[in-house]
């Protein structure tokens, strides 16, 4: 029974987006493999990184990387690893927790993109401060959130997998109350 | 009764409206108050207390008379000013307060009564006999009182909040805060420039004054299309800064869409900001004073500077023959404003002996109005001079007591205005809010050119404290007249001359409270109610105090002025908590097997932020308990499937990770093999339970613990708290996986072969013992299985990536129905649970030891642990601490309930012969009886008594006896089968 | 209210679960007498001034950090991480 049994995936946002609103889409965005890397204590992690992956372990509040496969911050010492594999060798200087399934991801672009955020996340994301690469822990609403600005318009946003329907509404009433005003 | 040639109304523009089922016309750019002025309209509203005929005394938000219900249906909203709300076709305006009619109000009989109704009248007569107060005096008061009603449906208009930052919040755009924001500005400043009216300029909109040559409203139109086309500016109209808090913090009020007829849906009314600032520069200019004296609450009777802005900038003329009674040389301009627009002005009394004219007008000097006269509005007024009374006929009078700079914002951090005797004042005390610079006439200064000039030196003093160069900006000429003022707060009289025009609080009523000792004027204010209407005192405060200072032989400085606290003006509800309604209020959380739960039918409950299934109805079934048994039964004779995915599980790897877990837990985990589960209790530090679970070691130096689904995140934040505070030299990191892995029970004595049917290797008994876990393959996905039971059946627990969880659920409930069993919910879990005396919340529920729940020797001797020392406590260890029992039902009802409480058989229910309470109640179909768990005093040397248990709440009193709390296979040989 | 993150700069309290004064730097050995656990769990000052307490980032970064501040102005005075404090 085993040999023939198969198992479709569910992403979390299935049945719930694209949504275009005014001027804004809310999409959800496949980032392949989520990994966090935790380094252990007074490990070079860092060019581990470099090396198997390309990308420098970014500092607080920052990321590196581009589309595909990106470095996250993600708190304190961790940093979100989005897109390849993890070389198992980063296993030697970090946690490395299989985040794939934890997380859901959805782009939000637009021209209103930063007006629906300023409803509803507290830190200041103004183009001049929160600039293309800059990224935050903070909340959504009532949802502890990664944001990450991706471009001019447009943001990556991650909540807990298990909040996807909250997290499409909270944006929805959020890009309809501002395309309204247009 | 509208002026030709004056205004910044759209003239082009008629708009309809209705007021009190009346329909009249105003124009574009109209408030209700003044398009119902233009309509000769002066009975507006009535009194709070006495009912009495009020129209309107104001032009500004400060307004206390004109409160008004906009809209009709469930949205319609009371006591909007008529000063603030706007027209637009179709807008739909009633007056308060008023039974049958505002022209003819029964409840005016109040105002016969008056003589009664003074200061401290409800303190002193409803105080006997007191039965009556709730049942009779309260019921008739407020009904009597009170100001507009809501409709009691729910509001279905949307509220929204918003952040926003910037260097610097300039508050007001008059001309103060305009001069500020442009210096601002073109320094490069992010700026943000708010202003609660509907068009921005502030009194340059509502007085003659030019500015560098320009008509003051079209110099104010410039600034602010230049700071318009900027990008570092924001101008956020309608917008009021409602309150100053820590950290550069600002509240603001945005009415979003009152002004609009048929607003787009979605739009909300409102939006509350939460505004972060550098700095600030407060430019909330001031309001004028009305002055006190018999009947001075007439419609007809209003600020002087009112009747200028309905003038100015609305072109109305608030009546034909126009007097003027002022204490300063400001409000004379009245006068020649409205002789310019060609109104007719009877006189100019000016209360100060030495007044000069400024025109072409009738000035009476040292003259007092002592009384008014008109049923429904004003004819006429009495005054006096040293040579006698006099009577003139009016239709309007334009009183000024002078201008109390808005110095709110100021006091919202604890801070406390000063008293300038030059203006007869207070004025804001310098460094009261921390960020910020007052500017303008909330500062004091009255000239155009000081408000221009002082917006400039402000944004000048808060540009050098950012560090930022200050652009060369030239302050425009304007006028800069000296203000001159002599104090005249209350015309001496017999009759009652109102202060608080909104709580119906005079001149007597405050000399009442003085009398009566109440001298300190936050006293004063709450005997008299003086200051705490809506308008929070903003016309009254400051004479009032000025006549408790005089009946009190203090001076006004001494006297002191009560506390301005956020919000500056009213904030609906709605708009604080805007976002947090239906399904904005907390998120939902959804398993992946949610979707295929309620396909199933299953009601979901709540669990923390969860969503769980209740349990999974079959046809035949009509009420949850058969529903309930029938999973029970699956679970004991075949096999069950059930969602636990909701439990936290967390993710700990490094060298120092058994440490933590030893740390954390009263037992040991450094000695887990790999390969192995086990059970853990956590403890509070300060001895008591903080929450269980089972944690699993999958290498060396990698452990999956597991905690309740009520504490994972209490788990998280407190091994954080290790890991940061006590030992940050462990080399250990923890990072949350609830949401990674979708996990289901298998439970049963068939689980087994269920999980065989779907891992790629086949398990057994000896492969896979009871407290084993593992790494297996399902379908070619890497998973995880664990030999764990909450039920006490045989049973594992699969984890797989959350991805697969609804296909997995599917099959699995699939698998069980194939097997005679399916899937069970959170009823039939708890049976289960409560059978097998597995503690939840419910037991650990904070007050309760390890001793207490019969784990005590959990408590390892090997090692430290959070918790030990204080779990060591003697008073933690005596034998008659509630201990946890079970309990069966051995009297006639049987029935038990969580919440009963448990009592001697034979002793009377109170609380000083409680024994005991119960915390878990089931019915069993294991037993065919209710069972239940709690906890008793010396519980475990008491098995086999009877006790009386008492449910107040649903009437149940009964026997109960006394038992070891694990019923079902205490043994444990069903686990390990 | 606003506090400075040491890793993530100035955000909103929200963002803050608040734990209390930071006495928990300094637990006590597990054999030290009653009166030294007794402070360490129960007892508190609670004088106007500056305070040292323990304030979680949970919506932020997850730091522990102890943070100075006047009860009396409400003025934060400064933030660092709980692992680097003096204890």
């Amino acid at each position: 029974m085993a040999n023939t049994l198969t198992l479709t995936a569910t992403s979390p946002c299935y049945g719930l987006l694209p949504k275009t609103v005014g001027t804004c889409t809310l999409t959800e965005t496949d980032l392949g493999t989520l990994t966090s890397v935790a380094p252990f204590k007074g490990r070079a992690v860092s060019d581990a990184l470099k090396g198997a992956h390309g990308m420098a372990f970014p500092a607080p509040n920052r990321a590196t990387g581009k589309d595909g496969a990106r470095a996250i911050w993600f708190g304190r010492d961790m940093v979100l690893l989005a897109g390849p594999v993890p070389d198992p060798g980063l296993g030697d200087h970090a946690a490395l927790t299989d985040q794939s399934d934890a997380w859901t991801c959805v782009t939000l672009s637009g021209e209103d993109a930063g007006a629906v955020l300023a409803r509803l996340v507290p830190v200041d994301l103004r183009p001049a401060i929160f600039k293309q690469g800059h990224t935050a822990r903070t909340q959504l609403g009532h949802m502890n959130a990664s944001i990450t600005r991706t471009g001019p318009d447009s943001f990556l946003i991650l909540v807990f997998r298990s909040m996807a329907a909250t997290l499409v509404h909270d944006l929805v009433t959020a890009m309809e109350s501002l395309a309204a005003r247009h | 009764m509208r002026v030709a040639g004056k205004g910044h109304i759209d003239r082009n523009s008629t708009v309809h409206f209705r007021f009190d089922g009346v329909e009249y016309q105003g124009f574009n750019g109209d408030t209700v108050a003044s398009a119902l002025l233009a309509n000769d309209v002066r009975l507006m509203g009535r009194s709070f207390k006495y009912h009495r005929p009020r129209g309107v005394l104001t032009a500004g938000s400060e307004e206390p008379n004109a409160l008004m219900t906009v809209g009709v249906g469930a949205g319609r909203e009371p006591n909007v000013r008529a000063t603030v709300q706007e027209i637009y076709e179709g807008l739909e305006v009633r007056s308060q307060n008023a039974f049958p009619a505002l022209n003819f109000d029964l409840l005016a009989v109040n105002d016969l009564a008056a003589p009664f109704l003074s200061a401290g009248f409800y303190y002193k007569t409803f105080m006997w006999p007191r039965a009556f107060w709730e049942k009779l005096y309260e019921p008739v008061i407020r009904r009597a009182a009170g100001l507009g009603a809501l409709s009691g449906a729910a509001d279905q208009d949307r509220y929204e909040k918003a952040y926003a930052f910037c260097d610097l919040l300039v508050i007001g755009a008059g001309p103060a805060g305009l001069m500020a924001a442009l210096v601002a500005a073109r320094s490069g400043a992010d700026v943000i420039l708010a202003d609660e009216d509907a068009q921005m300029g502030g009194r340059l909109l509502a007085e003659t004054d030019t500015v560098d040559g320009l008509a003051g409203a079209d110099w104010a139109a410039d600034v602010l299309a230049e700071l318009a086309g900027m990008d570092n500016v924001r101008l956020m109209t309608r917008t009021t800064v409602t309150g100053a808090y820590d950290q550069g913090t600002f509240g603001a009020l945005e009415r979003v869409s009152h002004h609009i007829a048929r607003p787009d849906g979605r739009l909300p009314r409102e939006t509350f900001w939460r505004i972060v600032a550098q700095r600030s520069i407060l430019a909330a200019g001031a309001l004028e004073r009305p002055i006190a004296f018999q009947n001075n609450d007439r419609p007809g009777i209003m600020t002087a500077g009112a009747v200028r802005a309905y003038l100015n900038r609305w072109g109305v003329a608030p009546g034909k023959a126009v007097t003027v009674f002022a204490n300063n040389d400001a409000a004379h301009r009245t006068a020649l404003d409205l002789i310019d627009a060609g109104v007719h002005v009877t006189a100019v009394l000016d209360s100060r002996t030495d007044a000069q004219a400024q025109g072409d007008y009738r000035l009476i000097r040292g003259a007092q109005v002592c009384n008014s006269s008109g049923r429904t509005g004003l004819d006429a007024i009495t005054y006096r001079t040293t040579s006698g009374q006099e009577k003139l006929a009016t239709d309007c009078l334009a009183m000024s007591g002078g201008w109390n700079p808005t110095v709110h914002m100021t006091c919202h951090m604890n801070g406390r205005p000063s008293w300038d005797e030059s203006i007869a004042s207070f004025v804001p005390t310098a460094g009261a809010i921390p960020g910020m610079t007052v500017a303008g006439a909330a500062l004091g200064v009255f000239s155009v050119q000081g408000c221009l000039a002082s917006g400039a030196d402000a944004a000048r003093t808060v540009l050098q404290e950012l560090g930022r160069s200050v652009a060369d900006v030239e302050v425009p000429v304007a006028d800069d007249a000296a203000y001159a003022i002599a104090p005249l707060w209350a015309v001496a009289g017999k009759g009652r001359a109102w202060l608080d025009f909104q709580n119906d609080v005079t001149v007597k009523d405050v000399k009442q409270a003085a009398t009566e000792n109440f001298r300190s004027v936050e006293h004063m204010k709450r005997y008299t109610t003086q200051g705490m209407a809506t308008d929070q005192g903003k016309n009254s405060n400051v004479a009032a105090l000025a006549v408790l200072a005089d009946a009190t032989g203090r001076g006004i400085p001494e006297t002191g002025t009560t506390t301005f606290r956020p919000p500056y003006t009213p904030v609906p509800l709605a708009a604080l908590g805007a976002g947090s309604r239906g399904k904005g209020f907390a998120p939902e959380r959804h398993t992946t097997s949610h979707a295929a739960s309620v396909a199933m039918g299953a009601p979901m409950i709540e669990a923390g932020l969860w969503y769980r299934p209740s349990y999974f109805p079959r046809k035949g079934e009509s009420n949850w308990r058969q529903s309930c048994d029938r999973e029970v039964g699956f679970v004991r004779n075949t096999v069950g499937v059930c969602d636990v995915s909701t439990l936290g599980k967390i993710d700990i790897q490094g060298p120092d990770a058994a440490k933590l877990l030893d740390f954390a837990y009263t037992n040991m985990f450094s000695t887990l093999k790999v390969g192995r589960v086990r059970y853990g209790l956590m403890l509070r530090e300060d001895g008591h339970v903080m929450d269980d679970g089972t944690t699993a070691r999958l290498g060396e130096t990698h452990y999956a613990m597991t905690t309740t689904t009520a504490a994972a995140g209490l788990v998280m934040r407190h091994l954080e708290f290790i890991t940061q505070v006590h030992h940050p030299e462990w080399d250990v990191r923890i990072m949350s996986v609830t949401e990674q892995w979708a996990q289901f029970a298998i439970a049963g004595p068939k689980s087994r072969d269920l999980v065989n049917g779907l891992v790629e290797k086949t398990i057994d008994n000896e492969s896979w013992p009871f407290m084993a876990c593992g790494p297996v393959r399902v379908a070619g996905i890497d998973a995880r299985l664990f030999r764990i039971s909450f039920s006490g059946e045989h049973a594992y627990e699969l984890a797989m990536p959350a991805r697969y969880g609804d296909a997995l659920f599917r099959v699995l409930v699939k698998r069980a129905e194939a097997l005679a069993g399916g899937a069970y919910g959170m009823e039939a879990l708890n049976v289960l649970r409560v059978e097998k005396g597995h503690i939840t919340h419910s037991e650990i529920h904070g007050r309760t030891t390890a001793f207490d729940i019969g784990m005590e020797r959990m408590i390892s001797a090997n090692k430290d642990c959070i918790g030990k020392t204080m779990a060591a406590r003697d008073g933690l260890l005596e034998d008659d601490r509630e201990q946890m029992v079970g309990f069966k039902p051995t009297g006639a009802i049987k029935k038990l309930t969580a919440g009963a409480h448990l009592y001697s058989e034979g002793a009377e229910a109170v609380p000083e012969n409680d024994q005991g309470y119960v915390t878990s109640a089931a019915f069993s179909p294991d037993f065919g009886h209710y069972i239940a768990l709690g906890f008793v005093r010396g519980g475990a040397a008491r098995h086999g008594d009877r006790l009386r248990l008492v449910d107040a709440m649903r009437g149940i009193d009964t026997v109960v006896e006394v038992c070891p709390p694990v019923f079902i296979d205490p043994e444990g040989g069903r686990v390990r089968g | 209210m606003r506090l400075p993150c040491p890793i993530c700069g100035e955000r909103d309290r929200r963002e803050f679960y608040y734990q209390g004064a930071a006495v928990a730097l300094n637990r006590p050995a597990p054999d030290a007498d009653a009166d030294a656990w007794q402070d360490f769990v129960y007892l508190r000052e609670n004088l106007p001034g500056d305070h040292q307490e323990l304030w979680s980032h949970d919506a932020g970064c997850g730091a522990w950090l102890v943070v100075t501040r006047n009860t009396v102005t409400h003025a934060v005075l400064g933030a660092k991480l709980a692992s680097e404090a003096d204890r």
